[in-house]
């Protein structure tokens, strides 16, 4: 076992030898190197390059792109349909349905917790019959596509930890992220684009913010970071020539620029020269592939018709639902959305059903788009929050306006494509939708499970860092083995 | 391939991976360094058994199989619990259980097991065991918890390279693996690595042609102590510091609200420039409010405590917060100051390093009865109590380190002990809501033992335990660190893991030699970051060859000079400098310089003072890269593409990256462009040929005369880009139109448009943001 490993480690090294040492100049001969190793640049090979670059077994899904709706939509108001808050309506929680389970500061003196069902109504579609709200038409349409998890968890009760823990396993510190991890286990396959993209949109409803120790690198090298594409005039940040440079001058400037930094490496031999010379004509690359990509001008009308107008709109959730279809398509590893707006601690059936405008589309239209284009199967969607929300009211409350806290026991999101099953719904919670009662999904079984569906074995992708090996599960996490087609 | 070829790819290898055992043995079989083929504990044998078998036989108690511990003698030699055997017979490796089991094909009986996923023991490695049994299967201390002592200068060959005693370690070392030194860097090189080393700016074209007028020793020593007494050079060394210490300019949760640490910034550099000796230094970072007759300084400086993240979300469980920083001062000080990574020791036994989740909490109780409440009133820039109150009086007299144009009230978080000890638990699982045992406050036993007879159960008593001159780690973690931040690769490369795990020396005698002398010599700073400059190890050539790039691709042996691309704050110091842009004022507010649009913006909650970046102006724009405003949740994006740490915890080294968003900014930045613009329209007009203009800036810019080839080219696209320029005028007034600085009157723009495009070529040679 050790034997192939270090075999590989040798072509490794042998590889990263010839690439870094004994390259033609001036040549730019990028083509005729191995992809994984185009976006990736600096220091020595390390033991842990060597472990990477090995997917484990045959992958199902080549990519992911993650919808993350950050602030935590309601599961009651969308996907867990529970009769039972509505005739309870305004009932207080019963003690031994919530179990001693902990409370965020801002219910935690509340001294009745009403139970508050629902307004909206709620359906089953499609042969598989799932529970669909009115408030997400689209997505009700393509239930047969999705599987929903109804069993999801998470150990964090506040926001910043929770969606920490979602992107990196861990509720704090700066561990890499789940984008960042894939870009270390399997590199790019494109050598104009970045492994990990990052798109960020945002509704009307409450919002909570985004931070880019969200899509880090951790203690992975820095080339694994995701970048995150601005809606402004640069996608990428300082990818466009200054006012009064053209295609052409820029060309002859690095030409010009590549001849000097020859002359360099002649003098002191740095096989980073050689690289610092390369990644200027990757960067040179970008700036005719980025733009390209990013441009929705040229996109047909029944495109457009599908993921509705806004998506030509830049910087709204529909418009980075059509790029991360476009990038996943031209092969980028890992593309995360977030969508902020959905912390309903008050107000909420009216900030919900914003928010679900917004999204229910575009989202349904990515799922159908891929499929039409014969990606969804090797192309992981996945559809969800950080945590779920309370069955009981929080603040004012009245049968059309009510708020709900957080709740960490028991949410759904959805996933699709990339060989999980379609048309199922996966585990239960009780009829106060408080408690699992059925295939619970820890995020770290979640974490596994994504990894798994790209090929690699969760317990398997580590990295040594400062005398510890890390991975994205931690010291857990279970194949969610009900899901996997 | 060819054997020969086989055995140079297999040396590369072993360098590379930092597979600290190959390396060694090479040097014992090569040199016999230890005698004839004796194995190291300490440096072959505990590697391998901490990396292969300490997980499960090692001082984790709950997660211990079989009862047997390798890393203690008793366990290793006792009967077996199955009463089969023998883990180890001293002497006799082919009797020994561990012997057997790691040559073994045998799935259900080999270590480590399949499931562990640790992988099987090289060829090597099972070598190194088998000799050791063979030998006696002694076991001794980690070497990096044995105090350091000086040893003799190892002899040379060559008595007359070293200039100073580092040099006798690195040549005698250099001779072990078959290197030799290289040559003398050439004045050029050497003025501009010593300049950005000791101040972090470009040396100034006087600078180079004073250093040019003559290399004699005594100028050379001459020239480094200037460059010491600069203020810049408090700028330079504040740095890795506030790495260290994670200095924010903004709380770093969510909201990430503005806050207001910077007096703190400003006391380090200060002290750094008065050459505050190291034990002074963190001392009263450490305990500088419980020291007696405390001033307003020695407050201030514990807020090297505090600079962690502060949680504003509504609704936190405050005491899951308040343990949360406690564990972050726990990690900062243990990583940061004693080089240890000891946080496995929060859920459970550390599995590599003798420290128990006991021992974990008991340095966590250090901290523990600090005032501060999990939140506390948050306002913009206002800190959380305990807070310090910083007067404007006060900035004119006791703080007048502190720079503030502003004259009102700063409030800085600092510590303050609560009057009634806080009762420490162990956490089980590391959790907040689950305490187990009381324990009281005591440094790493296993460290050196933490005597309550000298120290008190408080954070003065563990700096005094940090300082006592036995401590075997304060001294060698600081000076590696120190030598780091000027060869790029500390001695011990793993700069943050002195354990089990971490990396063993390169040189050790070396390491422990200049921790001696260091502490000998009051922890004086300066003294130490001389003797380090003026060795003749740091003053070769960092040119490579062939042979040393084969044998030694990363330098460990340090047979030519360091070569790497500068950090992030210097790669726009570099600019600024020898542009002639840089405003040299010295601390105060962080500023906001150019930042591409909508970043803040797009990720902001809309909560907080930060939602919206606005740009500072005028000469705001043109601080040092120290300066940049770091709002945690969204720090600079030149400085992480450059990879700045993004000061969420701390962190002691940083990552050297070379990638094509690194390319785009040197390329696109306005700071960029905008400098080459400003030099450029300096430069145009008067009578001064076209070849000399180019010639003195690029002198300027790279800090060396430029080679005839290069002046050709350079020139050549001058007058390419003049001649498109001329006829259109309108384009060259497009291309200089950027920046906030004022332009240079009557400069004819065609010239200045193809001289800028000349200058940012430069800008954007590797040299130029490349420490040689």
């Amino acid at each position: 076992m050790e034997k192939p490993i270090f075999d590989f480690g040798m072509n490794i090294n042998r590889r990263h030898f010839l690439s870094k040492m004994s390259l033609g100049l001036g040549s730019a001969a990028l083509g005729s190197l191995l992809i994984p190793d185009i976006f990736k640049g600096g220091e020595e090979t390390s033991v842990n390059d060597i472990v990477s670059g090995l997917p484990h077994f045959a992958p199902k899904a080549k990519r992911v792109i993650y919808l993350f709706q950050n602030g935590a939509p309601s599961q009651y108001e969308l996907f867990d349909h529970k009769p039972l808050l509505n005739k309870m309506f305004g009932e207080n929680l019963p003690e031994s349905v919530r179990g001693g389970q902990r409370l965020t500061g801002m219910t935690a003196n509340q001294t009745s917790f009403p139970l508050a069902g629902s307004i909206f109504n709620f359906a089953q579609h499609g042969h598989s019959g799932a529970w669909v709200s009115e408030l997400l038409p689209h997505t009700a349409r393509i239930a047969d596509d999705l599987c929903f998890i109804k069993s999801m968890n998470t150990d964090a009760i506040n926001h910043d930890p929770a969606l920490t823990f979602f992107q990196s396993g861990a509720q704090v510190g700066s561990r890499p992220s789940m984008g960042a991890w894939l870009s270390y286990g399997l590199g790019s396959e494109n050598q104009n684009l970045p492994a990990f993209c990052v798109l960020l949109s945002r509704g009307i409803g409450n919002g909570q913010g985004v931070y880019s120790k969200l899509w880090t690198n951790g203690f992975l090298d820095s080339v694994h970071q995701g970048v995150q594409f601005s809606s402004g005039e640069n996608p990428v940040l300082y990818l466009g020539d200054p006012d009064g440079m053209d295609r052409s001058e820029r060309r002859e400037m690095l030409d010009k620029l590549a001849a000097l930094n020859e002359g360099t490496f002649a003098e002191y031999q740095d096989p980073e020269i050689v690289t610092k010379i390369q990644q200027y004509e990757m960067a040179f690359r970008m700036q005719a592939a980025v733009p390209e990509i990013t441009d929705m001008s040229k996109e047909p009308e029944s495109i457009v018709k599908l993921y509705g107008p806004d998506c030509l709109v830049p910087g709204t959730y529909a418009a980075n639902c059509l790029l991360a279809r476009k990038l996943s398509e031209q092969g980028v590893r890992f593309v995360q959305l977030y969508h902020q707006g959905w912390d309903g601690h008050s107000n909420l059936p009216k900030e919900i059903r914003a928010q679900s405008m917004d999204v229910d589309q575009a989202s349904a239209a990515l799922v159908t788009d891929l499929k039409q284009r014969g990606l969804l199967d090797e192309t992981l969607v996945i559809w969800g929050g950080e945590f779920g929300r309370t069955n009981y009211c929080q603040g004012k409350f009245s049968r059309e306006d009510y708020g709900r806290d957080h709740h960490p026991r028991a949410f759904t999101i959805w996933m699709a494509g990339g060989g999980i099953k379609p048309g199922i719904s996966y585990g239960e919670t009780d009829d106060f939708g408080y408690n699992i009662i059925k295939d619970p999904v820890h995020v770290h079984d979640l974490h596994a499970t994504i990894l798994n569906q790209l090929g690699l074995d969760h317990e398997k992708l580590v990295f040594k860092h400062q005398g510890r090996r890390y991975r994205l599960t931690d010291v857990a996490g279970k194949l969610v083995k009900g899901i996997i087609a | 391939m060819s054997l020969q070829n086989f055995t140079k790819y297999f040396f590369g290898i072993a360098i590379l991976v930092g597979s600290a055992i190959s390396c060694f043995q090479c040097i014992h079989t090569k040199k016999g360094g230890r005698g004839s083929g004796e194995v190291s504990y300490s440096f072959q044998v505990r590697p391998v058994l901490s990396d292969k078998c300490f997980a499960c036989h090692g001082p984790d108690a709950k997660h211990r199989e079989a009862g047997l511990r390798l890393d203690v003698a008793e366990s290793a030699y006792a009967k077996l619990r199955d009463g089969k055997g023998f883990a180890i017979v001293p002497g006799n490796a082919e009797a020994s259980e561990v012997y057997k089991r790691i040559i073994s094909v045998d799935a259900d009986y080999q270590m480590p097991t399949p499931e562990s996923h640790l992988g099987l023991l090289t060829k090597d490695e099972v070598e190194v065991l088998r000799k050791w049994i063979s030998q006696g299967a002694k076991y001794e201390k980690h070497w990096a918890f044995v105090a350091p002592k000086q040893s003799a200068l190892p002899e040379v060959g060559d008595e007359s390279w070293p200039r100073n005693e580092i040099d006798y370690f690195t040549l005698a070392k250099m001779g072990e693996v078959g290197l030799e030194p290289n040559e003398p860097a050439g004045q050029e090189q050497l003025i501009k690595r010593l300049s950005l080393d000791l101040t972090g700016l470009a040396p100034s074209p006087d600078l180079q042609k004073k250093f040019q007028d003559g290399d004699t020793e005594q100028r050379y020593e001459k020239i480094v102590d200037e460059l010491l007494s600069q203020p810049s050079y408090g700028e330079k060394m504040a740095v890795h510091w506030l790495d260290i210490a994670r200095y924010g300019d903004s709380f770093g949760y969510q909201n990430d609200h503005s806050r207001t640490q910077w007096p703190w910034r400003d006391w380090v550099i200060n002290a750094f420039n008065r050459n505050m000796p190291y034990d002074r230094f963190v001392t009263w970072q450490l305990a500088g409010d419980m020291l007696p007759n405390a001033g307003k300084e020695q407050i201030l400086a514990t807020a090297f405590l505090r600079n962690h993240k502060y949680n504003e979300e509504a609704g936190i469980i405050l005491e899951e917060y308040r343990i949360e920083y406690n564990l972050d001062k726990t990690k900062t000080v243990s990583s940061g100051l004693m080089g240890l990574t000891v946080e496995c020791g929060q859920c459970h036994d550390h599995k590599y390093d003798p420290i128990s989740q006991e021992d974990y909490y008991r340095l966590f109780a250090f901290f523990n009865n600090s005032k501060e409440k999990g939140q506390d009133k948050i306002q913009g820039g206002v800190a959380v109590a305990p807070i310090l109150e910083v007067t404007d009086a006060e900035r004119k007299s006791v703080l007048n380190f502190i720079n503030s144009a502003d004259t009102s009230t700063i409030w800085v978080s600092v510590m303050s002990e609560n009057d009634t000890l806080r009762p420490t638990h162990v956490l089980n699982r590391g959790v907040y809501d689950a305490p187990g045992k009381v324990v009281t406050a005591s440094s790493l036993k296993s460290v050196m033992p933490f005597d309550t007879t000298k120290y008190a159960k408080n954070r003065l008593g563990l700096a005094g335990w940090m300082f006592n001159k036995n401590n075997p780690l304060t001294a060698r973690v600081f000076v590696n660190r120190i030598w780091q931040e000027f060869f790029g690769r500390g001695i011990v490369k793993s700069a943050g893991d002195f354990g089990m795990q971490g990396d063993l020396p390169s040189h050790p005698a070396l390491l422990d030699w200049l921790a001696v002398d260091f502490m000998n010599h009051g922890w004086n700073v300066k003294r130490l970051v001389k003797q380090i400059v003026t060795s003749a190890t740091y003053r070769q050539s960092s040119r490579l060859t062939e042979a040393k790039k084969e044998k030694d691709p990363e330098n460990i042996y340090l047979s030519r000079g360091a070569r790497y691309r500068v950090p992030a704050e210097m790669v726009r110091d570099i600019v600024l400098s020898t542009s002639g842009l840089l405003n040299p004022e010295i601390g105060g507010a962080s500023v906001k310089p150019y930042q591409p649009k909508g970043l803040w913006e797009g990720s902001t909650a809309n909560r907080g003072d930060l939602t919206k970046y606005v740009q500072d102006t005028a000469g705001q724009l043109y601080r040092r890269g120290l300066y940049t405003f770091v709002k945690v949740t969204l720090p600079p994006p030149a400085m992480i593409v450059f990879d700045a740490s993004n000061r969420d915890h701390c962190e002691v080294k940083r990552q050297k990256t070379n990638t094509p968003l690194q390319a785009l900014i040197m390329l696109n930045d306005p700071a960029v462009l905008e400098a080459s613009r400003v030099l450029a329209e300096r430069t145009v007009g008067g009578k001064m040929p076209v070849e000399e203009k180019v010639r003195q800036l690029f002198q300027r810019i790279v800090c060396r005369r430029p080679t005839e080839k290069e002046v050709d080219l350079l020139v050549g696209y001058y007058h390419s880009e003049l001649a498109k320029f001329s006829k259109d005028q309108q384009k060259a007034g497009k291309v200089l139109n950027v920046g906030d600085f004022v332009h240079e009157k009557g400069v004819r723009k065609d010239q200045a448009a193809a001289l800028m495009r000349v200058i940012n070529t430069i800008y954007n040679m590797e040299e130029t943001i490349t420490k040689s």
